[in-house]
């Protein structure tokens, strides 16, 4: 049985992937076809609920520059706002918010129905049909045939999921939602090379069990900014956050149990994330620490159930009850929801071209945690990315890949395909080499116009950008012209402003170096002309205040790029190369690096390799080019 | 996260063409190569004559000033090649200057401090095959020579970063990962994450520990030069004591005509061996005696002249002839040098006494070799190994042998000096790890090693992270 419609592009699982990757494609112009197993949980937080965080706040804002839908939704259901490292420089600067769960995933799928071109679905896919060496659709559950020119599967923890509490174990894509078993194994049979890793979930408590009263409280930012450019207002209900801590007794609880815990008693195969371990996991590892912190944060406006972070475990649930009152605050908590872990299937990531399309199978794309890794921000600029290249190779259009110069996508993605993963991959902002130049601040800037051409983004907005440009570039040019000088009423100001004076001619945008000083402070000094744009003026300060390594990270960039376009050519045989380890030929053959910048990256290569590839590629070009 | 090393091809590359090692010779060459290239030489260039515009491929004669002061180093002969047209395919610069390697290393310097970066090794070939400045059927060959010469940049290497030293800049580098780590923790993990932190000052004391011992080694850069340039041994002595044998002794060849006729040895004959790396370059002389032979008794004047410049002189002397007026006159001579008294031909019998050498003006005893038997030989290579690295600080722990490792010792201390200022001040601590990532870069440079995802395994070995 075949359905009667081709469509363009199929994507399996609507979670943070697959909803950027089905909306990107069909406002794209593709006729896209978007499943999920059950059309209640389409965006669910399964974890915790919140989006952004330090590095993944800029993923956000870059998917929202490219006109990805998470930040907008983010921004309508957010009731508790955060900046981090304030303290800190822009470029590190991340912003992070807390959502109604609910809400959450109700907006998406709105959003998701009323788009042209995209068809919502309910159904388990089985199956990829493929033909020669290209994808041809997918089968599901019951045998019926979905023809599709391209199918982007982001299947989350779904694939082999395996939910571990205790000693109990059972198949679940999620706690209460089928495993995805059949499409896993499918992998396999056509030649993937998988992996099992792990992840976890704290436990819900019930709020009203909970006694605030010994506990710090902690509220939102009073001003915070959207994620979205394209946001106007954010609601105004505020929830609050709790702090409280682990106690020794409930370390006790943990040593003296250990035995019961799927991840000391050997259950537990797959690789969990060092930057997010278990509650059992901190204590062992951690001996020395006596008390570990624990968030309580509200999972909606309308619901009791609060996300226990910090409480995560896989022990049995009479365990799970007295660990989780042995907390200051929790004497009397009720759990609704268990702590678990999960194991599921994921494919290594090298096996992926720069697109995300498979290099075994054409017409195939993986994204999310299907790659290895972990976070709905990290998850929805796959989709996006993966949802733009699919539409762009169905159109016969040059693929849209950003480097690791111009976006922490870049990064990612490069870093997936390249390195591959050996635990659940997080972004952070020590991962971007060129972090400086890649700020929460600048996402519009830096990928506004890609948006735009790839049709994601309206023109009156690319115009609006461009204005905002000129601005900023009028603006350096006029703070760079205008001099004051030292006279004592100059230095008078300056003083008040707590700087020092001044010896000689400075303008002001020297001024503005200065740490102490930001754009406000200059109107004391009268005299130019102000701008009235608070994102302009607030470039314009950081662009100061970073100016020397603003300058040096783009020189470094330049030379990053140039090295990205020294291409390998696609036919290198490796193994005739002489100055190679037999581990680096592996190595090269498995990922065909499409650039000497990309094979520089590659684990393990050393100069000497880099020079001989370096050699060979340029003579196995000049002899194909004399051959044809 | 990565930084890109030095197979970029767009940076501006420069070294001494002209081999280093052995006696300094007439001319010294320095080659540039890069599109910085004319910059440089218009830089540091003073032309005798007005030039307009320099022409491809056209001698110009003038002075190489600093790149600071424009203090004049040296009188040179400058020559730019246009690309395509030179060794390399890209625009090269080449200085004749005066052959004196230190002469040599000051004005690389200031080509350095112009904008050009130290070649590796092979480089130059490198380019000159990727602008097809070479036959395809030569990769191979290329590939080669590259691999090789890194190779052999890595032994010398070993032999200039002994032992300690190689150790130190490891450590170094652990410590700087460290600092990375601490400051990573504070940026990525600090307020997500709730991860209890040390303040980032504290690290300023490590930093400013690193500085300082960076300081001292690129100071030793002068001591460890003797590594790369070598020392020179002068063998005098009177006639017939076994100058010209024990030459061949110590290189294992037969260098030198060995005759029992007083006099044989009347050129300058040159021997070079390595011993522990060092290179030693020795020079047999003449056997001094008075003589009415005119061109021997200029040689001999010549042997005087000779062992007057060496670094050690080492006087031969006889123990089956005696002590001769001679010999007491030669060692005399060598009073206030550094001297090392060699008595030869111990497998004969001895025919001197204490007094002798007392009378002679020796305090100490000689040392005693047969050149026939090869009895002391290596006793005698070690005190000459042991002459040469006396006095200079540091001799058990190595030294920083290579101008290239020496830059890259100067931009690291700059860095760590950038960002512990940084730090102290409390100000953004990203540019702070900017800093600390490019200062483990350059020490990279040296050992060949890359700290990579090094960073993140210690900041998770280190602090408990997590939700």
């Amino acid at each position: 049985m075949t359905s009667l419609k081709e469509y363009d592009v199929i994507v399996v699982g609507a979670g943070h992937a697959g909803c950027e990757a089905a909306l990107a494609a069909s406002r794209m112009g593709c006729s896209t076809l978007l499943f999920n197993i059950n059309l209640d949980s389409i965006a669910l937080m399964s974890c915790n609920p919140a989006i952004g965080g330090l590095g993944k706040g800029q993923l956000v804002k870059e998917v929202d520059a490219l006109g990805g839908e998470m930040a907008r939704i983010a921004d309508k259901t957010a009731c508790h706002f955060r900046l981090l490292n304030r303290s800190k420089g822009p470029a590190v600067q991340s912003s992070r918010c807390q959502c109604d769960k609910q809400l959450y995933r109700l907006a998406m799928k709105t959003v998701i129905e009323r788009q042209e071109n995209l068809f919502l679905r309910q159904g388990l896919v089985d199956e990829l049909v493929v033909e020669g060496r290209r994808v041809t659709g997918v089968l599901d559950s019951t045998g019926f045939f979905f023809p599709g020119k391209t199918v982007i599967i982001t299947a989350g923890t779904f694939l082999n999921g395996l939910i571990h509490i205790g000693r109990s174990l059972q198949p679940a894509g999620r706690a209460g939602e089928i495993a995805s078993i059949h499409l896993a194994e499918n992998l396999k049979k056509l030649g993937f090379e998988t992996g099992r890793m792990k992840t976890g979930t704290p436990p819900r408590l019930k709020a009203s069990s909970i006694d605030f009263s010994v506990l710090e409280r902690q509220d939102s930012d009073p001003d915070p900014r959207p994620f979205s450019f394209a946001t106007e207002r954010l609601r105004k209900e505020r929830l609050p956050s709790y702090f409280s801590a682990t106690s020794a007794e409930t370390h006790r609880i943990i040593r003296d149990n250990i035995q019961y815990s799927p991840l000391y008693s050997g259950a537990i195969q797959g690789v969990s994330a060092r930057y997010c371990p278990s509650l059992e996991d901190k204590v062992m590892r951690f001996a020395d620490k006596i008390s570990h912190p624990v968030v309580l944060e509200f999972e909606g406006l309308e619901t009791e159930e609060m996300y226990a972070k910090g409480l995560g475990n896989s022990l049995p649930l009479e365990l799970q009850e007295q660990l989780v009152q042995s907390v200051p605050g929790l004497e009397e908590a009720e759990i609704m929801r268990s702590a678990y872990a999960i194991e599921y299937d994921f494919v290594q990531p090298t096996q992926l071209t720069g697109t995300l399309e498979t290099k075994m199978i054409g017409g195939l794309y993986l994204a999310g945690q299907t790659n290895g890794t972990s976070g709905y921000e990290e998850a929805a600029a796959q989709g996006l990315w993966a949802g733009i290249n699919a539409a762009l190779a169905v159109q016969r259009r040059k693929p849209f890949i950003l480097d690791r110069s111009e976006a922490y996508m870049g990064v990612m993605i490069d870093d997936l395909i390249t390195r591959g993963v050996d635990e659940p991959y997080r972004m952070f902002t020590s991962r971007a080499e060129y972090r400086l130049i890649l700020r929460e601040d600048n996402a519009t800037i830096r990928l506004l116009k890609r948006g735009y051409e790839l049709g994601l983004i309206s023109k009156d907005v690319a115009r609006e950008l461009e204005e905002k440009m000129r601005m900023i570039q009028e603006g350096i040019q006029g703070l760079s012209a205008k001099k004051i000088y030292p006279v004592a009423e100059t230095n008078s100001i300056l003083e008040s402003l707590n700087t020092p004076p001044i010896k000689n001619a400075t303008s002001l945008y020297q001024l503005l170096k200065r740490s102490e000083l930001t754009y406000r402070d200059l109107d004391a000094l009268g005299g130019w002309n102000g701008i009235e744009d608070t994102e302009v003026k607030r470039q314009i300060e950081i662009e100061a205040k970073y100016e020397g390594y603003i300058k040096r990270q783009k020189e470094e960039a330049q030379k990053f790029k140039n090295l990205e376009k020294r291409l390998i050519p696609s036919g290198m045989n490796y193994n005739n190369i002489p100055g190679l380890s037999n581990e680096l030929i592996k190595k090269l053959t498995l990922i065909k690096p499409i650039s000497i910048g990309q094979a520089q990256r590659i684990p393990g290569m050393t100069q000497a390799g880099l020079n001989a590839v370096l050699i060979f590629a340029k003579k196995f070009e000049q002899e194909s080019e004399t051959e044809s | 996260m990565c930084k890109i090393h030095t197979i970029v091809q767009e940076d501006t590359i420069a070294a001494i063409a002209t081999p280093v090692t052995g006696a300094a010779g007439g001319i010294g060459v320095i080659r540039v190569s890069g599109a910085d290239s004319e910059g440089i030489c218009r830089t540091l260039f003073r032309p005798r004559f007005k030039v307009e515009k320099f022409e491809d491929r056209r001698l110009y004669f003038g002075d190489v000033c600093s790149f600071d002061k424009g203090h004049i180093l040296d009188e040179v002969l400058i020559a730019l090649m246009k690309a395509p047209h030179s060794y390399t395919g890209e625009d090269v610069l080449e200085i004749h200057c005066h052959g004196n390697p230190l002469l040599l290393e000051s004005v690389l310097r200031e080509v350095f401090k112009a904008g050009a970066r130290p070649a590796e090794p092979g480089e130059f070939t490198k380019r000159a095959f990727m602008n097809n400045r070479m036959d395809l059927t030569q990769a191979e060959a290329v590939a080669e020579l590259i691999s090789a010469r890194t190779e052999q940049g890595a032994q010398n290497a070993v032999y200039g970063l002994q032992g300690i030293l190689t150790d130190e800049i490891r450590k170094m580098h652990s410590s700087l990962v460290d600092v990375a780590a601490l400051i990573e923790t504070s940026i990525d993990f600090s307020e997500d994450e709730n991860v209890n932190m040390p303040p980032l000052d504290q690290t300023v004391t490590v930093l400013d520990e690193i500085v300082c011992r960076i300081e001292e080694m690129v100071l030793s850069y002068e001591t460890g030069k003797i590594y790369r340039d070598g020392i020179s041994v002068v063998i005098t002595g009177s006639t017939n004591v076994g100058k010209s044998s024990l030459l061949n002794r110590l290189t294992g060849q037969q260098r030198a005509i060995v005759a029992d006729i007083p006099g044989t040895t009347r050129d300058f004959i040159d021997a070079e061996i390595a011993i522990r790396g060092l290179p030693v370059r020795f020079t047999d002389t003449a056997g001094i005696r008075n003589s009415g032979d005119f061109l021997e008794k200029e040689s001999v004047l010549y042997a005087w002249e000779k062992a007057g410049q060496a670094d050690l002189v080492l006087i031969l002397i006889d123990v089956h002839r005696g002590i001769s007026d001679c010999d007491t006159q030669i060692i005399k001579r060598h009073e206030n040098k550094k001297r090392l008294v060699v008595a030869n031909k111990i497998d004969l019998p001895h025919h001197f006494s204490s007094e002798d050498l007392k009378r002679a003006g020796l305090e100490t005893e000689p040392l005693f070799i047969s050149c026939k038997t090869n009895t002391g030989i290596d006793s005698l290579k070690e005190e000459i190994y042991k002459y040469a690295v006396a006095g200079k600080s540091r001799s058990e722990q190595g030294f920083v042998v290579n101008l290239r490792h020496k830059h890259a010792l100067e931009k690291t201390a700059e860095a760590i000096s950038k960002a512990g200022h940084q730090l102290a001040e409390n100000s953004m601590p990203e540019t702070a790890a900017y800093e600390i990532r490019e200062a483990i870069y350059f020490l990279e440079t040296i050992t060949g090693e890359t700290a990579d995802s090094e960073i993140l395994d210690r900041i998770f070995l280190n602090f408990c992270i997590g939700k």
